[in-house]
């Protein structure tokens, strides 16, 4: 049997169609359980935070990164390195705050929503993708980073793009390296 | 692929998030086992199609098991069925002696209560993907020492 040389990507393709699909699974089951969209957002939001405190392991593992030295650098890392790696795709960041603790990472393409047309009307306050807020919520945690993560604009209720905003809730200390 | 680690995580976190909500008392214990197996379902429909797009007819049943044990194992799960048996009256026996799910749970007895749990998610997968190809089954798992499972499936001729 004659193997074409793009079933390979094909093959990366569909392992990350397989977590987009068990993704939707998931979100479907969850409204079925849960009435309200807080609800459902709320629970979004705690597996991403334990699959985020998870996840940061095996992104260190992989990426082997050096450590961040500001707050702008870990919002590159995030936007650059992670999403590349896990969604394959890199969001653009930019500081929204003159304090410098406030980042928005724009997706333009967003994998997860692959699948997904639009909202049912009865659901118009879920946050699809709340789980990605959870994770690096979770991953930052672990890091010791505290950080408020949200979405701030949602493609999928209308607006022009996906946004995802992150707050970082410690002022940076300034570490004095003196021996 | 880091896709990998994903998927694992995501499973993980939803049997255990299944199975936090039934202890809250929201749903009794046997029904988390039928929301996995639904949702692998769902999934397993949804991925057959995309995945069998281009490859050719089968020719029958046998054929449909050893993609399913070949092709589509690989894919999910970055390796082969290591052996599949039958009766050549409908039942087939998948056997995985190092099933992905399961591997960094435990190397043997511990743990092995817990194991169906980490199961039924596959066997929606398997009927969901072998219903798409118009075959109606009845999938069941068995551990008897992690990480190596089989999977029973049962044609129920239409």
């Amino acid at each position: 049997m004659s193997r074409s040389p793009g079933r390979k990507q094909e093959n990366h393709k569909i392992s990350r169609e397989l977590f987009v699909l068990t993704y939707g699974a998931l979100v479907a089951q969850l409204c079925k359980d849960y009435e309200k969209d807080e609800d459902v957002n709320a629970c979004l939001d705690r597996m991403g935070y334990s699959i985020g405190i998870r996840l940061i392991d095996d992104f260190l593992a992989r990426s082997a990164v050096k450590k961040c030295r500001s707050y702008s650098e870990t919002a590159d890392m995030i936007a650059q390195v992670a999403f590349k790696m896990y969604l394959g795709v890199t969001p653009s960041v930019s500081c929204s705050s003159a304090s410098g603790n406030e980042f928005s990472l724009i997706l333009d393409k967003n994998p997860l929503v692959d699948f997904v047309e639009e909202l049912p009307a009865e659901r118009a306050s879920l946050c699809y993708c709340n789980l990605l807020c959870g994770v690096i919520r979770g991953a930052l945690e672990m890091v010791h980073l505290a950080a408020e993560v949200s979405f701030l604009q949602d493609r999928l209720k209308g607006d022009a793009v996906t946004e995802i905003g992150i707050t970082f809730l410690r002022k940076p200390e300034d570490r004095k390296h003196r021996r | 692929m880091a896709d990998e680690a994903l998927f694992l995580l995501l499973h993980g976190e939803m049997v255990a998030g299944l199975y936090r909500a039934a202890e809250q008392g929201e749903g009794e214990n046997g029904r988390c086992t039928t929301k996995l197996e639904s949702m692998g379902f769902r999934v397993g429909q949804g991925l057959i199609e995309r995945f069998t797009k281009d490859t050719a007819r089968f020719k029958d049943e046998l054929d449909i098991m050893k993609f399913i044990c070949k092709d589509f194992w690989t894919t999910v799960f970055k390796k082969q069925i290591d052996n599949l048996r039958t009766n050549h009256q409908g039942i087939y026996v998948l056997q995985d002696n190092k099933f992905r799910l399961l591997i960094q749970m435990s190397a043997g007895k511990q743990y092995l209560e817990h194991a169906p749990k980490y199961l039924a998610f596959t066997c929606g997968l398997i009927r969901g993907g072998l219903s798409n190809l118009g075959i109606k089954s009845i999938v069941t798992a068995e551990v008897s020492s992690m990480p190596a499972c089989k999977f029973q499936v049962m044609i129920q001729k239409m």
